[in-house]
C-alpha cells in the first residue's frame, strides 16, 4: 500500500518574499517541476481579463469632455478601420484618416497662411483604449504645461479612434505642426492593460518609419509615472526642435532621475550594491 | 523569364515569377493576405506548391526575389555563395531536395558542409513543401554550434534566456527575476534585459548591474541590454562591459533602414564587440532578433512573402558568425500571424531555415493578447521545437514579460522539456548549476526539497530584511 499523497503536494520557494518588491510572477513555487494549480489558474485568469480588455472601446465623449475642461480646443476623428475586428487584421487601414476626419482637421487646422504651431497632441485608442481613457488627461495636463514652460505653441488636441501610431504623422502633417506627441494605447500585458505609450515625431508627415520615432513606454502609475514620463517627453522635445529631427539619431542623454512613483528600492541585492 | 506553369485540379495555373510562386506556395498566414500576395484559393498554393518542387535549385541563382541593383540584401547573398558547397546538391530540383534532406545521406556533418551553398530562398522554397514533421525532423538534424563564455547549441542540450524585464529597468525587480531564473536552472544563453528608454545612463547601469553578478557568482554567461546597436557602440566606446551586441534585424534594405541599420553598421557593431575580447571559450557575439512580418510592418517587403524575407534575415544574421539568433515568432500580432496554428508552423519554419543556413536558432514562443492563440499553443510549439533541437528558448517568470506586454515560455516551461525530453544546459551551466547546488547531478531535474543554495542564502536573507523594514 502506498502512503497518502501529502496535503499540498506543491513545493514554495523560500524566497517568495520578494514578490512584494515586483509585479513579476516569482516565487510561484513548483509541482513536479511545472507551476502549481494556483499559479496556472491565476495566470489563466490574467489572460482571459486582457483579451477581455482588447476589445473594449473608446468612450470618446469622455475625452472630449476631459479636454474641454482643459480649455483646450479639440476634434474627434477615426481611422478607416470601421470596427474592432477590421482594425485587429487590417492595420494598413488604422493608419489612414476616413474622410470625415480629413474635412473636420482642415476646419479645425489655422491655415497655410498661419504660423505652424510648435506642437500637436494626439490621444488614441491603440491596442488599449482603457491606457489613453485612465493616463490620457493627466499626462496631456503635463504637456499642455511644458508647451507654456517652453513658449511653445499647440495645436487643437485630436481625439483618434481605431488608430495605430502612424495616423499620429498624417494628423501632424495635416495641423502643419513642427512637433507630434502621439499618446497611444500599447497591446495590454497581463499584469498592464492600461499601459501608454508616447511617440514622438518631428516634422509628422505620411510615410514615416519606426527609425524617425522616438518611444517612451509603460505610462501608468505602476510604471512609468506621468511625472517621470513628461520629464522625459520635455529633454527628448528640446532636443528634437533644437536638432530639428527625431528618431534613432535623437538620444535621450538626459540623467536618469528618481521615478517619483516607484515601489521601495533595495538595489541589486544580489551583489549588495 | 516567362514565369512557371502547372495543371493541378484540371486547370492550368500560371505564377509570373519566382517571387509570386513563392508566395502563393506559402502556407496561409494572415500577413501574407495583408500584403496581398498570397494564394487566392487553396488549389492555387497547392499547384504553386507542385511547381516549386519541380524548380531546380540552380534556377535560384539565376533569378533573385527582389532585384540585385536594388538591395544590398540580395547582394550579400548572390556574392557570398559557396559554390563549391552547393555542388553536392547542384542538380537537384526543390522536390528531391526534399527527398534528400529527409534521407539518412543527409546526417549533420553533410548538412553543416552545405551550408554556405545555400541561399535563403533555397531553404525557404523547401520548407514550404514540407509538413510540420518534417521541419522537425530535418532541423534535428542540423547542429550550430557556437561559443561566448559558454558553449551553445551541442546534441542533447538546450539553453534559456532570462528575460527579467522591469517596466521602470527598477534593479532591486530586475535583481528579483534574476534571482528567480536562476534558481530555476534557467540564464545560460544570456541574462537579456529589454530597457523601457533608451537613456545612456540607465543602459549603462544595467550592464554594470548585469556584470557584476555575473561576476560575483561566477555564472558561465553573457549578458545583453537589447538597444540600438548606434547605442551599444557608443556604450563600448564609454568603456561599458558589453558581452553580446544585439540587433533587431529583417531580410530588406528597406525594412533594416526602417530600423536605423545596414550591413556596415552591423560590422561596425560586430567589430565594436570584437575589439572588448570579453569571450573566454569563443567569440561570437552577436545577437539578433528576427521575426516574420517585419518586412511588411515597415512597407520594405516588395511583394514578397514573410517567410521567404525571413530567411533572408537569417542570411544577413549569418554574415556576423552569430552567438544566437532569435525568432520572436509571435510578438508581431495576429496581422501577419493570425492564431496559434500560423505562430506554430512559422516557429518551425524559422528554426528548420535558419539551422540549414547555418545559424544558431533559438526561439521566443510567444503570443499577444490580441492574437488567437493561449498557453495550450504555446505547449505544442515548445514542444515540437524541443524534439527539433532548438538552440534555445526564452524563459520569463511565469512567462509574462510585465515590461514587454506578452506572454513567452517561462522558468518551469524549459524544466518541462528538460524533464520531458532529457535535455540539458550548457555544461559549463550545467557544471555551476551543481557546484552551486541548485540542480540535480541528474537529468536536469530541480534539486529535491529545493534547499537554498547557500551562496544566494544572505543576497535573499539580506533583501528580505530591507523588505520589511
Amino acid at each position: 500500500m502506498t502512503d497518502p499523497v501529502e496535503r499540498n503536494p506543491a513545493v514554495a520557494d523560500p524566497w517568495q518574499d520578494l514578490r512584494r518588491i515586483t509585479r513579476a510572477r516569482i516565487a510561484l513555487g513548483h509541482a513536479g517541476a511545472s507551476q502549481p494549480t494556483r499559479a496556472h489558474l491565476e495566470f489563466q485568469l490574467a489572460h482571459a481579463k486582457a483579451r477581455d480588455a482588447v476589445h473594449t472601446a473608446l468612450d470618446g465623449a469622455a475625452l472630449v469632455d476631459g479636454v474641454d475642461r482643459l480649455g483646450v480646443p479639440c476634434c474627434e476623428v477615426e481611422s478607416q478601420a470601421p470596427d474592432r475586428v477590421t482594425y485587429l487584421t487590417r492595420p494598413d487601414l488604422g493608419r489612414q484618416l476616413s474622410e470625415r476626419s480629413v474635412g473636420c482637421l482642415e476646419k479645425m487646422g489655422a491655415g497655410p497662411d498661419a504660423p505652424p504651431p510648435d506642437l500637436a497632441i494626439v490621444l488614441a485608442d491603440g491596442l488599449s483604449a482603457r491606457a489613453v481613457q485612465d493616463h490620457g488627461l493627466a499626462m496631456l495636463e503635463r504637456l499642455l504645461k511644458v508647451a507654456a514652460d517652453n513658449h511653445w505653441s499647440v495645436a487643437p488636441v485630436v481625439i483618434a479612434n481605431q488608430a495605430r501610431v502612424a495616423l499620429g504623422d498624417d494628423i501632424g502633417e495635416r495641423l502643419n505642426a513642427r512637433l507630434l506627441v502621439m499618446l497611444i494605447g500599447e497591446r495590454p500585458g497581463l499584469s498592464s492593460p492600461d499601459s501608454l505609450g508616447a511617440y514622438l515625431t518631428y516634422a509628422p508627415r505620411q510615410g514615416l518609419h519606426d527609425d524617425a520615432r522616438n518611444c517612451i513606454s509603460n505610462i501608468r502609475p505602476e510604471g512609468l509615472g506621468y511625472g517621470a514620463a513628461a520629464f522625459r517627453l520635455e529633454a527628448l522635445m528640446k532636443g528634437s526642435i533644437s536638432r530639428q529631427l527625431s528618431g534613432v539619431s535623437l538620444k535621450d542623454d538626459s540623467e536618469p532621475m528618481v521615478v517619483e512613483e516607484d515601489k521601495a528600492r533595495i538595489g541589486n541585492f544580489l551583489t549588495g550594491q | 523569364m516567362g514565369g512557371f506553369s502547372q495543371i493541378a485540379g484540371g486547370e492550368r495555373w500560371h505564377f509570373e515569377d519566382l517571387r509570386s510562386l513563392l508566395a502563393c506556395a506559402t502556407p496561409l498566414r494572415s500577413g501574407d493576405c495583408l500584403a496581398g500576395v498570397a494564394a487566392r484559393s487553396e488549389t492555387e498554393r497547392v499547384a504553386a506548391q507542385m511547381a516549386l518542387a519541380e524548380l531546380p535549385l540552380s534556377h535560384f541563382l539565376q533569378e533573385a526575389v527582389i532585384p540585385y541593383e536594388e538591395d544590398e540584401v540580395t547582394r550579400l547573398i548572390v556574392d557570398s555563395h559557396d559554390a563549391a558547397a552547393f555542388a553536392p546538391v547542384s542538380h537537384l530540383t526543390v522536390g528531391d531536395f526534399r527527398n534528400w534532406l529527409l534521407s539518412h545521406q543527409a546526417d549533420s556533418q553533410a548538412l553543416a558542409s552545405l551550408a554556405p551553398g545555400l541561399t535563403p530562398e533555397m531553404v525557404a522554397a523547401v520548407s514550404k513543401i514540407m509538413r510540420v514533421q518534417d521541419l522537425i525532423l530535418v532541423g534535428r538534424k542540423t547542429r550550430v554550434e557556437t561559443a561566448f563564455r559558454n558553449s551553445m547549441g551541442q546534441e542533447g542540450r538546450m539553453a534559456t534566456r532570462l528575460q527579467p524585464n522591469s517596466p521602470t529597468d527598477n534593479v532591486s525587480e530586475i535583481a528579483a527575476s534574476v534571482l528567480d531564473g536562476l534558481l530555476y536552472g534557467n540564464g545560460d544563453a544570456m541574462i537579456g534585459i529589454n530597457p523601457v528608454s533608451d537613456n545612456f545612463a540607465a543602459i549603462g547601469d544595467l550592464l554594470d548591474m548585469l556584470d557584476s553578478v555575473i561576476r560575483q557568482y561566477d555564472i558561465p554567461t553573457q549578458s545583453c541590454v537589447l538597444t540600438h546597436i548606434t547605442s551599444t557602440i557608443e556604450l563600448i566606446e564609454r568603456g561599458k562591459p558589453v558581452d553580446l551586441v544585439f540587433q533587431s534585424i529583417a531580410g530588406t534594405e528597406a525594412a533594416n533602414r526602417s530600423f536605423g541599420v545596414s550591413l556596415d553598421l552591423l560590422e561596425q557593431g560586430y567589430q565594436a564587440g570584437l575589439s572588448l575580447n570579453r569571450g573566454t571559450r569563443g567569440q561570437n557575439l552577436m545577437y539578433f532578433e528576427t521575426g516574420q512580418g517585419s518586412a511588411l510592418s515597415a512597407d520594405a517587403h516588395h511583394g514578397a512573402d514573410q517567410q521567404t524575407l525571413e530567411a533572408r534575415a537569417h542570411a544577413v544574421a549569418r554574415r556576423y558568425n552569430p552567438f544566437l539568433v532569435n525568432t520572436v515568432v509571435g510578438f508581431i500580432g495576429p496581422e501577419y500571424l493570425y492564431d496559434g496554428k500560423q505562430i506554430i508552423r512559422a516557429g518551425l519554419e524559422d528554426h528548420f531555415c535558419g539551422k540549414l543556413l547555418g545559424v544558431p536558432m533559438g526561439c521566443d514562443i510567444c503570443y499577444t493578447n490580441h492574437a488567437e492563440a493561449d498557453q495550450d499553443d504555446m505547449d505544442a510549439l515548445l514542444t515540437m521545437l524541443g524534439t527539433a533541437g532548438v538552440n534555445f528558448i526564452m524563459g520569463i517568470p511565469g512567462a509574462d514579460d510585465i515590461m514587454l506586454n506578452y506572454q513567452s515560455t517561462s522558468f518551469h516551461d524549459a524544466l518541462y522539456l528538460r524533464n520531458l525530453l532529457g535535455l540539458r544546459p550548457t555544461p559549463e551551466f550545467e557544471q555551476w548549476l551543481q557546484r552551486m547546488a541548485i540542480m540535480d547531478s541528474g537529468a536536469g531535474a530541480l534539486a529535491p526539497g529545493s534547499q537554498l543554495p547557500e551562496a544566494f542564502g544572505t543576497a535573499i536573507e539580506s533583501a528580505i530584511g530591507k523588505v520589511d523594514t
